[in-house]
């Protein structure tokens, strides 16, 4: 029994010590002096992280605001309330699945390729080679990875929003012949600009801080064998799609929820 | 007194978890020598050097770099610090996204404000050096691991620094190539005035470079002092190792239970 | 350099679509109009009970949209609803003081608004007037109840 409750200790003690290396590792990265090449890193990390999912992110919005104006079309009809597809497309989009569909996509694409290549960084020494020449690696190689991935989710999740929107208007009004008018009046009457789309990308921005911490830091503190790399990428993705879909709910009840 | 050693190693205590790996190690690394610390595997030699080079932090006791202590330095001033040393890791730890050019001029371009002419200079320079200058295209995937240890070897006299540390340099070499670090070592230790540090258990290339060795076990300095002075040490320990004896004083076996008992017991715990 | 050059074009033309998304979803989705913003002025309006209205529902005048609902709270004077509307500007100094204000639903289960009556006074409506003549949301149990008691008199 008093085994067992030290145990409990022991995992409390080590959860905390975690915790704590990995909050002091976000300050240390975030706020370093910007290194002299600091610009064309940050640039060349914006295509990785940024650019390279942008196919991804644009697919599955088109996508998606296709299958919403599907479905809501089908149930809306029955009201006769079809006029309503674009209020119904546009803010499902906005407000919930631009922001966390774009994230968890990201957290697959970009969140675990960061993981692995700062990982097999560290198991190959690059890291402590970079360190041993006298630059710092949290300067070189994680502050610009950190703000690429800052900047890049809520751009993607406008991308998604619109691609959506526009999905939606294919399926809504080319497709199923909702009046084009109503779509878009609809959706200008009940969107608005900063409760929605202001929202949606507060929460995105919220999703890209904690997602580009989360794969950075378990890149930069795993076991550096094989094994420690696979687990450490695997534990990206899981722990920041469980981090996506609990804050998303925390902000949501707080932006819509009327608990502020 | 002060110049005589570049680096001083105080009473270094340090352990990981509950293994303790130093228990009080004195070293003296005197300015211009190579100085090579040896030991059997296991025993924290490359942990030494990521002290010395301040990667890691010692329980107690503390290194004294050309008259600072290294560990009391501001994360800043520790990086400041690291510009006059150079590393040499024993898998080379190239970069593997930069070019064999690049990952010599690499060093230049963040440290330096040399125009890019004059980096090419230097870079090739420190290629001759290491005879690679024909293979400054190449990325390290490309290369074997001989050719990335002077790559790397480069790169670390690349800002020439005052100090260099070689981790098990010989390790995995073909005999030509470990001839050639050996050789390469030596002269760049002349040539440029450093000070050398070499961790390596290959005794027999080891001590023909070496101005005085250290040898480390169980977490102590057993024996120090040049190379033939080692030769004549009658403990028992330093002598199995000099000469390679393959059982002694320090066991073959890891530390298991008895042979017999541990067959018999059929995996029943004791 | 080559390779640098395409990637920064590629990062440059990322970013600028990012841009040019937020100005659409500004713009086309939530119909973000930059000009109206400072071109409103304020009308109160106090009524006995709102029903189901809500801030930023719509103003409208014969089923046009000409404002918002700014804010709603209890008159603690009066212990009835004050309602603030914001209103387009081209109707400062036009609206009569005898125009009337009353809660409308749109269809059966639509959202509320407030429809605006004009009236015939030579007088007319300044920024941050009130409107006195108000009518009350209909409530449904009101109504109900109404009835079963002109039934019971009959």
């Amino acid at each position: 029994m008093i085994e067992r409750i030290t145990l409990i200790g022991r995992h409390g003690c080590e959860l905390l010590e975690s915790l704590g290396r990995a909050g002091i590792f976000l300050l240390q990265s975030m706020f370093a002096r910007p290194s002299r090449e600091g610009v064309r890193l940050w640039l060349v990390q914006m295509h990785m992280v940024g650019v390279m999912s942008l196919a991804i992110i644009l697919v599955s919005g088109l996508f998606i605001g296709m299958v919403l104006a599907l479905q809501g079309y089908t149930i809306l009809v029955d009201f006769g309330a079809e006029q309503a597809l674009g209020q119904m497309v546009s803010l499902s989009l906005l407000r919930e699945l631009a922001p966390v569909v774009a994230a968890l996509l990201f957290a697959g694409r970009a969140g675990s390729a960061l993981t692995a290549e700062i990982g097999l960084m560290k198991a190959t020494e690059q890291l402590s080679s970079m360190e041993m020449i006298g630059v710092d690696p949290l300067r070189r190689i994680v502050a610009p990875r950190l703000w690429a991935g800052f900047v890049s989710l809520p751009l993607l999740t406008i991308g998604f929003s619109v691609v959506g929107v526009w999905g939606g208007h294919l399926v809504g009004v080319e497709w199923l012949g909702v009046f084009e008018g109503s779509y878009w009046g609809n959706m200008q009457e009940s969107v608005g600009f900063i409760d929605d789309v202001g929202n949606g990308l507060l929460k995105s921005l919220v999703f890209a801080l904690v997602i580009t911490w989360i794969a950075v830091f378990q890149g930069y503190d795993l076991v550096p064998t094989s094994e420690g790399i696979s687990r450490a990428t695997t534990r990206t993705v899981v722990y920041s799609s469980l981090a996506v879909l609990g804050l998303d709910f925390v902000l949501t009840a707080v932006m819509f929820g009327g608990l502020s | 007194m002060m110049a005589a050693s570049l680096v001083e190693v105080e009473n270094l205590h340090f352990s990981r978890g509950d293994r303790e790996i130093f228990r009080g190690v004195d070293l003296s690394i005197r300015r211009g020598a190579i100085t090579a610390i040896m030991g059997p595997s296991g025993t924290g030699k490359t942990t030494l050097l990521k002290l010395i080079g301040g990667q890691l932090s010692p329980d107690a006791g503390r290194v004294v770099i050309d008259g600072r202590d290294v560990h009391a330095l501001s994360r800043n001033a520790l990086f400041r610090m690291r510009r006059r040393m150079g590393m040499l890791f024993q898998s080379g730890a190239l970069f593997s996204d930069l070019s064999v050019f690049e990952n010599v001029a690499f060093p230049l371009r963040v440290h330096t404000d040399l125009p890019e002419s004059m980096i090419r200079d230097v870079v090739l320079m420190k290629l001759e050096a290491v005879g690679l200058r024909g293979a400054r295209e190449l990325m390290p995937a490309e290369l074997s691991g001989g050719m990335t240890r002077r790559v790397a070897l480069a790169r670390a006299v690349a800002l020439d620094p005052e100090l260099i540390l070689y981790d098990e340099p010989f390790v995995g070499q073909d005999p030509i190539s470990m001839g050639v670090l050996v050789q390469l070592i030596k002269r760049l230790n002349q040539a440029l005035g450093l000070t050398s540090v070499v961790v390596s258990h290959d005794i027999r290339e080891t001590l023909t470079i070496a101005d005085y060795v250290y040898v480390v076990a169980d977490g102590r300095v057993m024996a120090h002092g040049t190379p033939e002075m080692l030769e004549a040490v009658q403990d028992p320990r330093v002598r199995q190792f000099i000469h390679g004896e393959p059982d002694g004083p320090v066991p073959f076996h890891y530390q298991a239970d008895d042979f017999i008992d541990d067959i018999l017991s059929h995996g029943e715990p004791q | 350099m080559k390779r640098s050059k395409t990637m920064e074009f590629g990062v440059g033309l990322f970013m600028l679509a990012g841009i040019l998304g937020l100005v659409f979803l500004g713009l086309k989705v939530s119909g973000l109009d930059l000009t109206r913003a400072d071109d409103t002025f304020e009308l109160n309006a106090n009524f006995a009970n709102i029903g189901g209205l809500k801030p930023r529902a719509r103003v409208t005048m014969a089923g046009v949209t000409v404002g918002r609902v700014d804010s709603i709270d209890l008159d603690t004077e009066w212990y009835d609803a004050r309602v603030v509307m914001s209103l387009d500007n081209d109707l400062l100094g036009k609206l009569p003081d005898d125009s009337t204000a009353a809660i409308l639903t749109s269809g059966l289960l639509g959202e509320q608004y407030i429809g605006l009556s004009v009236g015939g006074s030579p007088e007319s409506l300044e920024d941050g007037a009130t409107i006195r003549d108000t009518q009350s949301a209909l409530v449904l149990e009101e109504l109900i109840q109404q009835f079963v008691s002109n039934m019971v008199n009959e």
